[in-house]
């Protein structure tokens, strides 16, 4: 605690360059805890978007990850209903579940047929009420933007669907669902397109295939209809006939362009018809990341032993979304780059201060020694400036970083990310529990920086020959 | 024993490719309880005895012994522990601790050598009033005029209750009306305190109230003069 004083006392000696030293210490955290809050905003952002579409780890037929995509019918899971009740009743996994739901993802052609426009798509069967349940998920006490807001799915007909934007666009469908932006569609009455004089309803063998199917809601000219087509297990063409409820912007272009999503029913008779309805996933949403190891290792254990017959693979998020981790790195390396940069300007500037202020106290440092101060006393008198200096600064820095983290949370600023069509806020997340060690690490080894750049000027000082310390002018 | 004995001591100092001898051959026994004053022209070589004497310097020959131990094999650390525990120091600058106030300039010393917080208490209370500062404990060096802060470091070099006080020119940046009471308090207190006190001058004042006075020129002591003050009182 003297020793703290007197090291104050010291560094209030030269005021101004004391301040100046301590401004650039101030900075130096912001820089490197804001920027650090930024990406951990956008890393943790993401991570909880990812996990409320699509759960911590999914359930999947072996292969089905690589080679499956376009092809539910070959990786589908059976007994599926059987492998979640198994899962959801497992006295290890059952503590960390939030939920667990099918999906069904598979490839087709979406038309507007009455148009004469069409496109794939790619569709995912769902459970509506389990993917709100999945959609509530915010570990991190992220200020979701549309939290609580359930499903456009949500309470509508057995043959509703959700599209893209971009999908809308393309299958002229932006009018009848508001779609911004979409100049290119025509206008209302449109001259039938000249090849397609037959076209005013969809080609016969396709509505021949619609027809087929059981509960066929009656035509309703103001809804938006297309007709998804897709191979069904034996290879067959079959196709359903959806109603558009909603065009939602799914944030990323190319998500947006095929985007399609409906009730799982519907999704199993496009690809499964009458034979046992499959899925191609299950996905398992857990309370919190950090259980992925322990609950992976569980439901591998459990599907082997209770499910041998299919060679089933559990997949984290991370792997699903190899993007997640490219954020991840890409974030860490640019983090990487300005800590580095803001520890060598604190530890430059600190190191300078110190040098100048021993060689003005070059005198008093050959008086301290004749007095019978050891060398390691001296070197610790600097030391402990440096400590006072760095706890000043840092304490200061990390004030004013959750100020002014607090400042732009608030004020609303927003931009478009790479890769995404929607706005952002600009958020820094360095507020809860989960960034306090984050804080704690980076003030820590600050502090530790810059008593680490006090000590070479200290060791100098400590070694200096009394007789001319004491002769220094 | 006395004090500090000097055998045969030498110190060069090398300036690039010339050396530069300061001291040659020097064989000195300064007595305890005594006033001894080191006179000479400048650049004689007091500065660089002192220092071989108080142990902030190493001689290049000889040797020297403090209270019958010879300091030469004292390791750094060793060194410094010794200083703080037997010896003190006056500089013609003072030297105080700008951040100190007068009170803790005089303690300083007393923690470096460990001392508990009572005696610290007591012992600094005792010496700022017989330096005649009491009444400025609280004031840090730069309210203090050129003579109270040498009083503040008469102080401080007492404070741990040394053996031997060096003093280099305690009187050069004090006027001569001020140098003489700090000469006359040195004196008194050095009887007080029954220590050894060792100065350089060139002040006649301050030769006259020496007990013994030697004086050195170009690096070799040309006389020393002993006076009747009995050793046997310390
Ligand atoms: N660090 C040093 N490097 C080189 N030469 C030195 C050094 N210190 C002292 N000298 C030389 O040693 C000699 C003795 O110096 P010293 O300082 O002991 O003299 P002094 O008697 O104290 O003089 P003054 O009365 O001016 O203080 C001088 O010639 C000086 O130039
Ligand atoms: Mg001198």
């Amino acid at each position: 605690m003297r020793n703290l004083l007197l090291a104050l006392r010291n560094l209030l000696r030269n005021r101004r360059r004391t301040l100046s030293t301590l401004l650039a210490i101030v900075v130096g955290t912001q820089s490197i805890l804001l920027f650090g809050g930024y990406s951990r905003g956008i890393i943790y952002g993401t991570q909880t978007e990812f996990v409320k579409r699509s759960g911590h780890l999914q359930i999947q037929r072996k292969g089905y990850y690589l080679y499956g995509g376009g092809n539910p019918a070959a990786y589908g899971i059976s007994d599926y209903q059987q492998i979640i009740d198994a899962v959801q009743h497992d006295p290890v996994l059952a503590p960390m579940l939030t939920v667990v739901t099918p999906t069904l993802q598979l490839g087709g052609i979406a038309g507007n047929f009455a148009a004469g426009v069409s496109r794939t798509v790619i569709g995912t069967g769902i459970d509506v009420d389990d993917q709100n349940k999945l959609q509530a998920w915010n570990d991190y006490g992220f200020p979701a933007i549309n939290n609580g807001k359930p499903l456009s799915l949500t309470g509508t007909a057995p043959d509703a669907a959700v599209v893209g934007m971009g999908v809308a666009r393309v299958l002229h469908l932006c009018r009848k669902l508001k779609v911004p932006d979409c100049k290119q569609e025509a206008p209302p009455d449109p001259a039938p397109p000249p090849e397609s004089a037959n076209a005013a309803a969809a080609p016969a063998d396709i509505s021949d295939l619609a027809r087929g199917e059981p509960g066929e809601p009656a035509a309703n000219d103001s809804a938006a209809r297309i007709e998804v087509l897709a191979a069904d297990t034996h290879g067959a063409p079959n196709v359903v006939s959806l109603s558009v409820v909603e065009a939602g912007n799914q944030g990323i272009k190319e998500l947006d362009d095929v985007f399609l999503m409906m009730h799982l029913e519907e999704a199993q008779r496009l690809i499964y018809g009458r034979s046992a309805p499959q899925v191609t996933g299950i996905v398992v949403q857990l309370q919190h990341t950090g259980q992925i190891a322990p609950a992976r290792a569980r439901l591998r254990e459990l599907l082997a032993a209770s499910f041998p017959g299919q060679e089933l693979d559990v997949l984290d998020f991370a792997t699903i979304n190899p993007t997640y981790g490219q954020f991840i790195s890409f974030f860490n390396a640019i983090f990487g780059f300005i800590a580095i940069l803001m520890g060598v300007i604190v530890l430059f500037t600190v190191s300078n201060t110190m040098n100048t202020s021993i060689v003005e106290r070059t005198v008093e440092i050959g008086t301290l020694r004749a007095i019978g101060m050891r060398r390691r006393g001296i070197q610790m008198l600097f030391i402990y400036e440096g400590l006072v200096l760095g706890i000043l600064g840092v304490v200061l820095g990390v004030m004013i970083t959750l100020l002014l983290a607090a400042v732009v949370n608030h004020s609303g600023l927003s931009y478009v990310p790479p890769g995404r069509v929607d706005q952002v806020l600009y958020f820094i997340w360095l507020s809860g529990k989960q960034n306090l060690l984050f804080i704690l690490g980076i003030a820590a080894t600050l502090i530790l920086l810059v008593m680490g750049s006090a000590w070479w000027p200290a060791h100098r000082a400590a070694k200096m020959e009394i007789v001319n310390a004491l002769r220094h002018v | 024993m006395h004090p500090i004995v000097l055998k045969n001591v030498g110190k060069t100092y090398k300036l690039d490719a010339v050396d530069i001898p300061a001291l040659i051959d020097i064989n000195l026994e300064i007595r305890g309880n005594c006033f001894t004053v080191i006179s000479g022209p400048s650049g004689s070589g007091k500065t660089t005895l002192l220092n071989l004497m108080g142990c902030l310097d190493r001689p290049d020959q000889g040797e020297i012994l403090i209270a019958g131990q010879p300091v030469k094999d004292l390791s750094d650390d060793a060194l410094s522990d010794f200083r703080a525990r037997n010896l003190g120091f006056i500089f013609q600058n003072f030297n105080l601790l700008p951040v100190l106030t007068a009170y803790e300039n005089v303690e300083y010393p007393l923690l470096l050598a460990q001392v508990p917080a009572k005696v610290r208490r007591d012992r600094v209370r005792s010496l700022l009033d017989a330096v005649g500062l009491s009444d400025k404990a609280g004031h840090r060096p730069g309210q203090l005029s050129g003579g109270q802060r040498q009083r503040v470091a008469i102080a401080r070099a007492l404070s741990p209750e040394p053996k031997v006080v060096f003093a280099d020119e305690p009187t050069a940046n004090l006027d001569s009306e001020t140098g003489s009471a700090i000469i006359a308090l040195m004196r008194r207190i050095q009887r007080d305190h029954h220590v050894s006190f060792i100065f350089s001058s060139h002040d006649p004042k301050v030769m006259l109230q020496a007990d013994d006075s030697m004086q050195i020129r170009d690096g070799r002591i040309i006389s020393v003069e002993r006076g009747a003050a009995a050793e046997g009182s310390a």
